[in-house]
């Protein structure tokens, strides 16, 4: 006995649409998993306790702390991370805005970041570009300590539009990020 | 006082401080407003961080720590943790003896306690393990038996006679880190003054808090050489403490920086972390890997000082400044880190951007059992910015002047000497004030908004580098490699620390500028002392100008190659050779054009390999040749100045920020978008200090607040509209023209927003952050002072 883990049952998971199957002890946090199991380090540890927004995910759509799930709880669900954003070589339009506006900085902060950020785009519904206010709202439990929030702002503002746009187009309109 | 002449080694940087050429049809790269190089992996996870490496049979460390804050260890037994199963090594100081400490004349560190613990959280013993549970159950095995010594908290007490001594010295008074006394000009210049501004000024400590925790892995290769890969802001001072520590030659040291989450001054020196596991690799023959945990940062800290500040400001009828005395008092904690820099600055930086006749200032730093402090953004210098900008303020409204008149009566001037005797080159102060007084409509609406509502302004300068390296030698304090091939490639071997400022990003604008590539067609490789030439490191906002201008030095003369190798095939003059836009130009004939891998191509055939080194000294004679005079030294000021909005709530003394302007300074912004992200930055941080966050220890030694949800660090609501103002008055010492842009912002933020709540309620807080209570007491206060008056009246 090396590990003090009990032995490990196996999870089912659905990340980034595809199927993982694998041993998962009980007290495994989905973001252990995640960095650990998958090797998917996009998604960042920054506090472990909850307080910081950098391990945000999408579980079943919405956006939840992957330090503070557990694993087991995630057992057939689907599971999206920022290694899912990209549509291939094209980046999705709030990646993209980030860049552009220069919305990371030391980018640590930014998977989680993005994953709030994709969130409040996809499931915006009003017709103007949203408020910035109304954005801060959506992304207050995701710190940021280089950017003062601004440029982050500024992107997601303008790829709302973006996002909105291509949910109108024909052909679009299927869950980019959820 | 007469001002001396300027130097000469203004000619030498006059050629590499020119604005970028302009080539007939092609934008110059620098000046353009580019995201990061990096950006794309930073927003697909791409990026790979310290603790997202994962080595083949790597282990996981743990760093046991002292439950007291003053303590002696009778005895360490390892046995039982050794015993575990799982368990690979144990390390107690014991193994790590030799004292080091960033500073050559203050080593008084030891990676874990040898005989006494002198804080909660000083390291005592550190396991390696197959995984990280194992390795905490094994610390929790780990049985010390303590010996309770009484401690101090506080720096004044520390100082009295009696108090417990962290570092006894022959050579030192008690708990006192440094002591500097420095007067400039008559020191009886303010005697006569029409208006003194005498106050106590306090400035509580407050912590970096960088998203990403520090995290180091350590490596031993099939050749036995040691591999440190480490999220630090400094490899090279790293690897020079490591190698001192392990008694290993440098030679066979390797430090690596990955991808750095963040550090703002909280990774540049080097930590417990990083000789554990550089202990523990070379004792397992394993790779071992150390995170801190969230709650081990907050202790591992080096944040900023508390600092009491007892100020005097003396002013003419006219509002110009006579005098300024300082008496501060830093609170070190326990270890003296940069402290006697720190002890410095809080006195040195304090004399621009105003001209004062006559300044004194007595500087003292006390050791504390608490977490040492050391260096955050705005090193020493913010403390004693926020007395004098207060002094400042109150001074203009005893007078009844305009506190942004005041200020510009008190400009220093361009190309000048300070008080202290530091040489200021450009200084775009008065430009700063002019936007930001236009932009907040400042004439129309201070003074005339109704109570509870004002506006604030203050101003500050800051260095871009200092001239010396932190252990006295005369090689370069930058230098790059740079290497370009018929591929149309160019690389650049840097040992610039890239942390987020986008320093990476900045050395491959130089070469895409220098050799007319495309950013993409830059690889920088930065940051790994086998690869790299020497950088010291990000601090002190130097890298954009040192390593700047050690890739200008390298770019320029691999450029120069290119253009003759193109001359000569083209029989045409090398001054006549432009490179641009991928392609290299006969700017006589428009018609005559050569792709960029082609023209390099011809230089190969010329010379053979491409490559090029450069590297940057900074001058000489910008400073006073008194004791200390060479501290706060720097090739070039940035300046910034501030108006703050502010709504106060007298009900609940909560202080609403409605808007920050800030205008900065940075000589030439060789990227405007990422110098308004170091602006955004620095106001957002300056807002959190001034207002939420608080580095506090409790009773005990015990900190109150070890996590990111009782340190309040501003969300994205607590953060107001910032407004960078992107100024430049280009510096004949900085690579075309540029100055620093990623900590000056922070300074003056601060005492802009005080001066904004004064403006707002009507009364001052001196004492830091701003809390509702604060303002609260302070209101309370005034009613009863104005209803005594008027019960006697
Ligand atoms: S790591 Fe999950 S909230 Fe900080
Ligand atoms: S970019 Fe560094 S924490 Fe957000």
């Amino acid at each position: 006995m090396t590990l003090p883990d009990p032995a490990p049952a196996l999870l089912r998971l659905l990340v980034n649409g595809e199927t993982r199957v694998l041993p998962c002890a009980p007290n495994e946090t989905l973001l252990e998993v995640l960095r650990y199991r998958l090797a998917l380090t996009g998604t960042k540890q920054g506090c472990d306790k909850g307080d910081c927004g950098a391990c945000t995910v999408l579980i079943d759509g919405q956006p939840a702390l992957a330090c503070l799930t557990l694993a087991t709880l995630c057992e057939g669900k689907n599971i999206w991370t920022v290694e899912g954003l990209a549509d291939g070589p094209e980046l999705h339009p709030v990646q993209a805005a980030f860049v552009r506006h220069g919305a990371a900085q030391c980018g640590f902060c930014t998977p989680g970041m993005l994953m709030s950020s994709v969130h409040f785009a996809e499931s915006y519904t009003g017709s103007e570009a949203p408020e910035h206010g109304e954005i801060a709202h959506a992304l207050s439990g995701n710190l940021c300590r280089c950017t003062g929030y601004t440029k982050i702002l500024d992107a997601v503002a303008e790829a709302t539009l973006e996002v909105a746009a291509r949910r109108g187009a024909p052909g679009a309109g299927e869950e980019g990020g959820s | 006082m007469k001002t001396p002449p300027l130097p000469r080694d203004l000619e030498r940087y006059a050629d590499q401080a020119r604005p970028p050429r302009e080539t007939p049809g092609h934008a110059p790269v620098i000046g353009r407003r580019h995201g990061r190089i990096d950006g794309p992996a930073q927003v697909t996870g791409a990026a790979i961080y310290a603790d997202d490496l994962c080595l083949p049979r790597m282990l996981h460390g743990k760093i046991l720590r002292s439950p007291h804050a003053h303590a002696r260890i009778v005895s360490i037994d390892v046995e039982a943790a050794l015993a575990l199963p799982g368990v690979e090594a144990v390390i107690t100081g014991q193994d790590l003896m030799t004292p080091y400490g960033i500073i050559p004349w203050t080593e008084d560190e030891h990676v874990m306690a040898v005989e006494r613990a002198l804080f909660v959280g000083d390291a005592v013993a550190a396991v390696a393990a197959l995984d990280e549970a194992t390795a905490e159950a094994a610390c929790g095995l780990i049985e010390v038996e303590w010996e309770v010594l009484p401690h101090v908290l506080d720096p004044e007490e520390a100082l009295r006679e009696g108090a417990p001594v962290l570092h006894p010295h022959p050579k030192r008074k008690g708990n006192l880190t440094k002591e500097i006394e420095l007067s400039f000009g008559d020191p009886g210049a303010g005697d006569e003054a029409a208006t003194v501004v005498e106050g106590d000024y306090f400035f509580h400590g407050t912590t970096h808090a960088a998203i990403e925790p520090h995290c180091a892995i350590g490596e031993v290769g099939a050749d036995g050489l040691l591999t440190v890969h480490s999220a630090t802001q400094v490899p090279h001072y790293l690897h020079r403490a490591l190698a001192r520590v392990l008694e290993l030659p440098p030679n066979r040291i390797r430090v690596v920086q990955p991808a750095v989450g963040g550090g703002f001054g909280g990774k540049s020196e080097p930590f417990d972390l990083e000789f554990c596991v550089a202990l523990l690799s070379l004792r397992t023959g394993r790779p071992v890997k150390i995170l801190y945990t969230r709650e081990e940062v907050f202790l591992a800290h080096r944040g900023r000082h508390p600092t009491a500040v007892h100020a005097k400001l003396a002013v003419d009828d006219e509002g110009r400044l006579q005098g300024y005395e300082a008496d501060l008092l830093l609170d070190g904690g326990a270890y003296a880190s940069f402290g006697l820099i720190t002890t410095y600055y809080s006195g040195q930086l304090t004399a621009l951007p105003y001209r004062l006749p006559a300044y004194r200032y007595r500087s003292r730093r006390a050791y504390t059992n608490k977490p040492a402090c050391g260096p955050k953004r705005g090193h020493g210098a913010v403390q004693p910015r926020f007395a004098l900008e207060v002094s400042l303020d109150k001074a203009a409204h005893a007078l009844g002047i305009d506190p942004i008149e005041l200020r510009r009566r008190n400009f220093i001037g361009e190309n000048t000497r300070t008080v202290n005797e530091l040489r200021v080159g450009s200084l775009g102060l008065l430009t700063c004030l002019d936007e930001v007084e236009r932009r907040s409509e400042w004439k129309a609406r201070r003074g005339r908004l109704p109570f509870g509502h004002g506006l604030g302004v203050a101003c500050s300068a800051y260095i871009s580098g200092t001239n010396y390296p932190v252990y006295p030698n005369e090689m370069p304090l930058s230098a790059v490699q740079v290497a370009a091939d018929r591929s149309g490639r160019v690389r650049i071997f840097s040992g610039a620390s890239e942390i987020g400022q986008g320093s990476d990003t900045m050395l491959a604008a130089v070469c895409a500028q220098e050799l007319g590539v495309e950013l993409t067609d830059v690889r920088v490789v930065s940051a790994d002392t086998d690869l790299t030439p020497v950088d010291l490191g990000a601090y002190s906002s130097r890298i954009t100008l040192m390593a700047g201008h050690a890739a200008l030095h390298g770019t320029r003369q691999l450029a120069a190659k290119v253009r003759q190798a193109v001359a000569e095939a083209w029989e045409i003059e090398k001054k006549n050779v432009a490179l641009a836009g991928r392609l290299a130009l006969d700017i006589t004939d428009p018609s005559r054009s050569l792709p960029i891998a082609e023209a390099f191509a011809l230089a190969e055939a010329r010379f053979g390999t491409l490559g090029a080194t450069g590297y940057y000294h900074t001058p000489k004679d910008v400073h006073g040749d008194y004791r200390g005079g060479a501290i706060g030294a720097t090739p070039a000021f940035s300046a910034t100045a501030h108006v703050v909005e502010v709504i106060v709530d007298p009900e609940t003394g909560v202080i609403g920020v409605e808007k920050v302007w800030c205008a900065h300074d940075c000589g030439r912004a060789l990227n405007p978008l990422l110098v308004e992200g170091q602006i955004e930055g620095s106001c957002y941080m300056g807002l959190g200090e001034a207002l939420m966050e608080h580095h506090e220890v409790g009773p005990g030694g015990r900190l109150l607040a070890p996590d990111l949800l009782d340190y309040r660090i501003p969300t994205s609501v607590d953060t107001p509209p910032i407004e960078a103002i992107v100024v430049e008055a280009p510096d004949a010492h900085g690579p075309y023209g540029a100055k620093e842009a990623g900590e000056g912002p922070l300074h003056s933020v601060i005492p802009a927003l005080a001066n904004a709540v004064f403006d707002a309620i009507g009364v001052r807080i001196d004492t830091l952050p701003l809390t509702p209570e604060k303002v609260l007491a302070a209101l309370d206060a005034r009613l009863e002072a104005t209803t005594d008056e008027g019960g006697a009246a």
